[in-house]
């Protein structure tokens, strides 16, 4: 089987670039998986975990939104941020998380922004639950 | 003879400035390699960004209305994002940098509204009152992308409603550690034509190209930005660098200078000495 390059950079560095053999990414219209051979693509992200199988192995990252290429034997995912799980700073995301809760309970108060608190709260998320996979995994 | 304390004293200041100077100059040596390597390794992204808008306004004509970004208007008014350091001592870097867009200011014919990140641009242009919509300082010698969100929020939130139709960037480009030149470029309208486009794919686009396009190109400014700090970044150091090496050069220069001076008025001194002592012991005999 021909392999899959993938390559995961932000404005500020390259973060993963590897052979994999799927990667299951957050898309806006829903989750997307892709294998080699796959149609091109090009799509937006949204906030949550881009999942990589290698080799019988699986790695998630977090990532915050961004784009999507595919191309037949490449990936590449332009993201906004992008942590591999041993990076997150989990106790930031939890900050992060309760204070977008906070901002969404008092949504009709004034100066409020709903959908930058909902980003914000999934960006947290996506950070917390990649953090957790990656525990468990560990034991 | 007190000559010769002077001298001692200054030969002593001078050391100690020469100290200080090549410490700065290595400092900043260190400085430039972090933020040159920190700009090269957002290169990757930078150029994929590049080629999907290449790629994407290079699509047949929807017949919808372009992106906010890409339109051009009719100028009513130029905004510049004039990047300069925080500090001094980097040569005529600053002068440079602020006699630019000074320059451009004065030859345009429309108002032009200044964004200014660095504090020796803010006070140059204070000083000329110009007309300073927003400013940015301290952000440190290693800024994150998220840093200079800020500046890149009130390029694009300024453009889009309208307030300014043309957006230039000024900053200092670092060509190599002896040269870096003040630039000044278009930021927006974001111009796709002058971008190379790539092997032309057909991709298939989700949401949809527009919607792609749409949230491509706000990213797209943002790195522009972040970039052209970076690249200031590097060549204020670099300009550091050279100035703080010349003047340790020019601190030795005149330490020696001053010693050879120095074992002069020494020597005159023994010599007077002597010639006392002697004189005295010939009027004593």
């Amino acid at each position: 089987m021909a392999g899959l390059r993938l390559d995961i950079v932000t404005a500020e560095r390259a973060v993963y670039s590897e052979e994999v053999d799927m990667v299951i990414a957050p898309g806006v219209e829903g989750q997307l998986g892709i294998l080699p051979h796959h149609v091109p693509l090009m799509t937006v992200l949204v906030a949550g975990e881009l999942r990589i199988k290698k080799g019988g192995e699986e790695e998630t990252l977090a990532i915050s939104g961004g784009f999507l290429e595919v191309r037949p034997d490449r990936v590449v995912v332009l993201a906004d941020a992008a942590e591999r799980a041993e990076e997150i700073d989990v106790a930031r995301a939890e900050e992060a998380k309760r204070r977008a809760q906070e901002r969404l309970a008092a949504k009709y108060a004034p100066g409020v922004d709903v959908a930058r608190a909902e980003a914000a709260l999934r960006r947290a998320l996506a950070r917390l639950k990649v953090a957790e996979m990656a525990r468990k995994r560990k034991r | 003879m007190a000559n010769v304390r002077v001298i001692r004293r200054r030969i002593r200041g001078i050391q100690n400035i020469a100290k200080i100077t090549k410490a700065m100059e290595m400092i900043a040596t260190a400085k430039m390699r972090q933020a040159r390597e920190r700009a090269l390794a957002g290169h990757p992204y930078a150029e994929k960004i590049q080629q999907v808008i290449a790629d994407l306004a290079a699509l047949p004509e929807t017949g919808r209305p372009l992106h906010p970004l890409l339109q051009r208007r009719p100028v009513a008014r130029i905004a510049v994002v004039h990047i300069t350091p925080d500090r001094g001592l980097c040569g005529g870097l600053n002068i440079n940098l602020n006699r630019l867009t000074a320059d451009f200011i004065l030859k345009q014919e429309v108002p032009v509204a200044l964004i200014n990140v660095g504090r020796k641009g803010l006070e140059f242009m204070r000083r000329y009152r110009r007309d300073i919509v927003a400013e940015f300082t301290h952000l440190g010698d290693r800024p994150s992308l998220l840093d200079t969100l800020p500046i890149s929020r009130v390029v694009i939130d300024y453009y889009s409603q309208g307030y300014v139709d043309l957006v230039y960037l000024a900053y200092a480009q670092f060509v190599s550690t002896t040269v870096q030149r003040p630039v000044l470029r278009e930021l927006l309208p974001v111009e796709p034509a002058s971008i190379p486009t790539a092997q032309n794919v057909d991709y298939i686009y989700e949401p949809g190209p527009e919607q792609v396009l749409g949230a491509l190109l706000p990213r797209f400014v943002e790195m522009e930005v972040y970039h052209a700090i970076l690249e200031s970044i590097a060549s204020e150091q670099a300009a550091r660098m050279v100035a703080m090496r010349n003047a340790t050069d020019s601190a030795n220069g005149l330490i020696s200078d001053l010693t050879l001076l120095y074992y002069k008025a020494r020597q005159e001194a023994i010599t007077k000495e002597i010639l006392d002592i002697a004189g005295g012991a010939e009027a004593l005999a």
